[in-house]
């Protein structure tokens, strides 16, 4: 199985771990992920207002350059690129005026036509590998680690347009987690928004939204939590570090790309996956449950 | 606090772009109270989520657009999958940013960002908080 793959921006820089964990585990299962050819930043967030027709041009060069390289797929570890590509997809077929405004202004040869499928690492795992393929591979498995999936909200909203998962009640990650040997936890807020961009200007804000989701897993368990956003990542993961030097007694859980715990799950060397950059280190909760012993080279 | 609702306050100029911007009939919602109810970013806001739409329904504009609670949505459409009515709740509050700022100019200044933060946090953040809250 062959994917054209999208990384984008956070995944070169402070997420370096979620993209190497996620070519190794995707290489793991027979899939390869060919990074696409001068790719460019989705925009972050998908523009909301009618009349925002330029904020479209980023993502959409994303999904011209993946046809002109005849890819039919493009296939997106991060979870807000995967939401910005995959609506910018979804609302350039719906619109063709839009997409012939568009076709003019990037000038490309090929005029595009949504013929592009964009979609997530987690749908490609679980739907063209299979739970069973990924359950066979997963040695030494994650031995009844027990984890937290954490969905957030760009893998989930809006379902229409996004269409991965229940946005209520979304087990995808559940299910792949249970595949690789984890004990899932079942929690409230799994699919509750962390604060996203809301940390760089009202902390204040964002940070509460953040605790309620750590809480609620804690609380039901986990040893760590699982995610498929850079910016759930940070914002889950940096709070705890101020909970930290607040409380002494606070008990900190560590926040993973889904990725990294199948890296670990099919024993490939997680050198490179970028845990010393965690301010949660996972190590030691790691080791504890037994998970990073038996670590083989790959 | 005395409100003078009038018939040209309520198809006024603002309304109007408003709902063309948004691609929202704010008329379409019955204050079922959902949205509301369901907003992880509810305790920072001063005017719930359904306040706002019932500001714009009623004309205020003004008062829609000088209550922070615009400013504390993070666009996470749990509102939206849970709206009866359809309404995209996000794309209103988009709206109403986009006309806070073009009349009063950015929400952020971004030289007076905490430079420590800025040098741990994730580019992503950066993008997306510029681009809601800068024009």
């Amino acid at each position: 199985m062959r994917y054209f793959y999208f990384p984008g921006c956070t995944l070169e820089t402070k997420a370096v771990g979620f993209n190497r964990s996620a070519k190794e585990a995707a290489g793991a299962l027979g899939v390869e992920l060919v990074t696409l050819p001068e790719w460019n930043c989705c925009g972050a967030t998908f523009p909301l207002s009618t009349d925002n027709v330029l904020d479209l041009a980023g993502p959409a060069r994303n999904l011209v350059s993946t046809a002109e390289a005849g890819g039919d797929t493009l296939a997106v570890a991060c979870a807000t690129c995967f939401n910005v590509l995959r609506r910018t997809n979804h609302f350039l077929r719906k619109h063709p005026d839009t997409l012939e405004k568009l076709n003019a202004f990037l000038e490309r040869p090929q005029p595009y036509a949504g013929q592009v499928e964009v979609r997530h690492l987690l749908d490609i795992f679980v739907h063209d590998v299979g739970l069973e393929a990924i359950r066979r591979r997963a040695v030494p498995g994650l031995g009844g680690l027990r984890v937290a999936a954490y969905y957030g909200c760009m893998l989930l909203r809006p379902a229409d347009e996004i269409a991965l998962d229940d946005p209520e009640r979304p087990g995808i990650m559940d299910a792949l987690l249970a595949a690789l040997g984890a004990e899932v936890v079942d929690y409230p807020h799994r699919g509750e928004c962390c604060g996203a961009y809301l940390t760089v200007k009202s902390p204040e804000a964002s940070m509460p939204m953040s605790y309620r989701i750590l809480s609620a897993a804690g609380r039901a368990g986990a040893q760590v939590l699982a995610t498929a956003c850079p910016l759930c990542q940070f914002n889950l993961d940096w709070l705890q570090a101020r909970l930290r030097q607040q409380y002494a007694s606070y008990q900190p859980l560590p926040v993973m790309y889904f990725t990294q715990l199948m890296g670990l799950a099919f024993g490939l060397d997680p050198a490179g996956y970028g845990f010393e950059q965690h301010y949660v280190d996972p190590r030691p909760a790691l080791a504890q449950a037994g998970v990073l012993g038996g670590i083989r080279s790959p | 606090m005395r409100v003078t609702i009038s018939v040209e306050q309520v198809r006024s100029e603002w309304v109007r772009r408003i709902e063309e911007v948004s691609g929202q009939d704010v008329m379409a919602c019955y204050h079922c109270g959902k949205c509301s109810a369901g907003c992880p970013a509810a305790e920072a806001m001063d005017l719930l989520p359904n306040q706002i739409i019932r500001l714009v329904q009623l004309g205020q504009v003004e008062r829609a657009l000088e209550s922070q609670t615009i400013w504390y949505c993070a666009a996470c459409q749990t509102c939206y999958a849970r709206c009866p009515k359809g309404v995209d709740l996000p794309r209103l509050m988009e709206a109403l940013r986009e006309l806070a700022m073009q009349k009063r100019g950015d929400h952020l200044e971004i030289a007076r960002l905490d430079v420590q933060a800025l040098a741990e946090f994730p580019q992503q953040a950066f993008i997306a908080g510029f681009r809601k809250y800068t024009t």
